[in-house]
């Protein structure tokens, strides 16, 4: 009732704040134009399609190529020290780079070096790079996985014969997999918001074409439109999410008031 | 004896930062109950885990059924698949249920099917009262309960030798009694087994010989009822004037 109350009162004094100052009218008929929002809403959710394809799809390839750095990086012995360095190195790299950098890297110079037989579509290497690009991070998220599983259950694996591989497999990876949702899903969200970007190398998703109609307007309702939309779209992700983290708080209370 | 030997040690040393086991020599034959006993931080544990394979050892040499397992180019695996070890902690695996916790070792390394692996598993969860909680996780069972559940899982590959490591020192005391019938059915029927305990009264019941362990060498070791009624060496009656004095014999 509180908390119903004194959100009222902060959005009643936001609004007046906002509607009295002196720029208002202008930036109203600017970004909240109701002929424009409604044209807008005939052609960008249509362009918002592909921004939903590019993250689907990338997000599938993350999720494996991610693990597979995650399992190089967590390789023991001196043996792979090599592929635990490459792992490294593309983790370091791809973290470090800008994704708009990575985009336009990717997206212009790989068609640019004409090798037949490689794809030269910019969605393509827009797609590409994004995977690139998260599954660095979510590599990362994976590996705290995997590091978070206790040696004892490495141990128990172990001492049935079952090789490091099959440990991983079958007692590691499925166990690390389960804690990592959570942070897994919020990464997911920023990638959401990513696919944007690959409008750079031209194919008209969301962002692309609200530009495109705010140019042909002079009006940035768009722009407003397609904002509404991937709010739209990362906010199930989003409860989903806490929804994830509150079940795991209370199996763990459940758990601790057990024993 | 005319069986041959289960297990052999011979000069065993063991370093992590400081040298743990220093000369460890020991045999078991078929069907013999061996007990390590000693202090915390005497070595029964790493000594358990070396004959496992699961801990690297610097210098002498292990043998199993006749076979050096410690020589270079041995495929651990191999060997691990036919020495159970149940630890402290129970280590049962958290996502499977009871019943896929004891069939992963004889599905996955063994390569039995399905099938065949359940009705094992079946078999021996009856035999150890647990064929009820076949598909719970092991977070919804009793500490007694899961550590069955770890025994039954190392069964379940069949072992020729079984190396038990304090397997109730986790246990609430109520708990113990149920953990200590299950490893007394074993003896009986004849397992080959090395274990480390705190246990002495059961020690003293169910060894054919008692080790013990101090400072990373074997003290003494003997016939049950000699070590623990007339024992030799002083540190030995130190140790076991402790444990009486704490209630414990």
């Amino acid at each position: 009732m509180i908390a119903l109350a004194s959100t009222v009162v902060f959005a009643l004094v936001v609004v007046l704040v906002v509607s009295n100052s002196r720029g208002w009218p202008e930036v109203q008929r600017q970004f909240f134009n109701g002929e424009f929002f409604r044209e807008s809403l005939r052609v960008i959710p249509k362009a918002f399609l592909l921004n939903v394809r590019i993250f689907l799809i990338a997000e599938v390839f993350i999720l494996v190529f991610a693990l597979f750095i995650a399992i190089l990086r967590s390789l023991p012995g001196a043996v792979f020290f090599p592929l635990r360095a490459l792992a490294i190195v593309y983790v370091d790299f791809f973290r470090g780079v800008p994704t708009i950098l990575v985009i336009y890297l990717l997206g212009f110079g790989v068609p640019a070096l004409q090798i037949s037989g490689i794809p030269r579509g910019e969605l393509f290497w827009g797609v590409v790079a994004l995977v690139l690009v998260y599954s660095a991070y979510v590599s990362e998220v994976y590996r705290a996985g995997i590091d978070s599983v206790h040696p004892s259950q490495e141990a128990a694996a172990r001492s049935l014969g079952l090789s490091q591989a099959k440990t991983l497999r079958y007692v590691i990876v499925p166990q690390a997999v389960r804690r990592v949702v959570p942070p897994l899903l919020n990464d997911f969200i920023g990638l959401q918001k990513d696919t944007a970007l690959v409008a750079l190398l031209g194919p008209v998703e969301a962002f692309r074409q609200s530009q495109i109609e705010v140019a042909s307007n002079f009006n940035y309702t768009p722009y407003l439109v397609t904002a509404i939309l991937f709010v739209l779209l990362t906010i199930p992700l989003a409860r989903l999410t806490d929804w994830l983290v509150i079940r795991d708080r209370r199996r763990q209370l459940a758990l601790g008031a057990a024993r | 004896m005319s069986a041959e030997t289960v297990l052999e040690i011979e000069g065993l040393h063991k370093s992590f930062d400081v040298e743990v086991l220093k000369g460890i020599g020991l045999t078991l034959e078929p069907s013999e109950v061996v007990c390590l006993i000693g202090a915390s931080g005497s070595g029964k544990s790493t000594l358990l885990r070396c004959v496992n394979l699961l801990e690297p050892i610097d210098a002498g040499r292990i043998e199993f059924l006749g076979e050096e397992i410690t020589a270079p180019m041995v495929d651990a695996n191999q060997v691990r698949r036919r020495i159970g070890i149940v630890f402290q902690a129970f280590n049962l695996f958290p996502h499977m249920s009871v019943l896929r916790n004891v069939t992963l070792g004889p599905r996955k390394v063994l390569g039995l099917s399905e099938e065949q692996a359940q009705g094992e598993a079946v078999d021996l969860l009856r035999r150890f009262g647990l064929l009820d909680k076949k598909d719970e996780y092991p977070d919804r069972l009793s500490g007694g309960q899961q550590q069955r559940a770890a025994i039954v899982r190392a069964l379940a590959m069949k072992p020729q030798l079984m190396l038990l490591d304090e397997v109730t020192s986790a246990l609430d005391p109520e708990l113990v009694a149920e953990v200590l019938d299950v490893i007394r059915e074993l003896a009986e029927s004849g397992m080959t087994m090395l274990i480390a305990t705190h246990e002495m009264s059961f020690a003293r019941d169910i060894a054919n010989r008692v080790c013990f362990l101090d400072n990373g060498v074997i003290l003494e070791e003997g016939p049950a009822a000699e070590i623990f009624s007339s024992p030799q060496n002083q540190r030995t009656q130190q140790f076991l004037q402790r444990i009486i004095k704490a209630g414990r014999l």
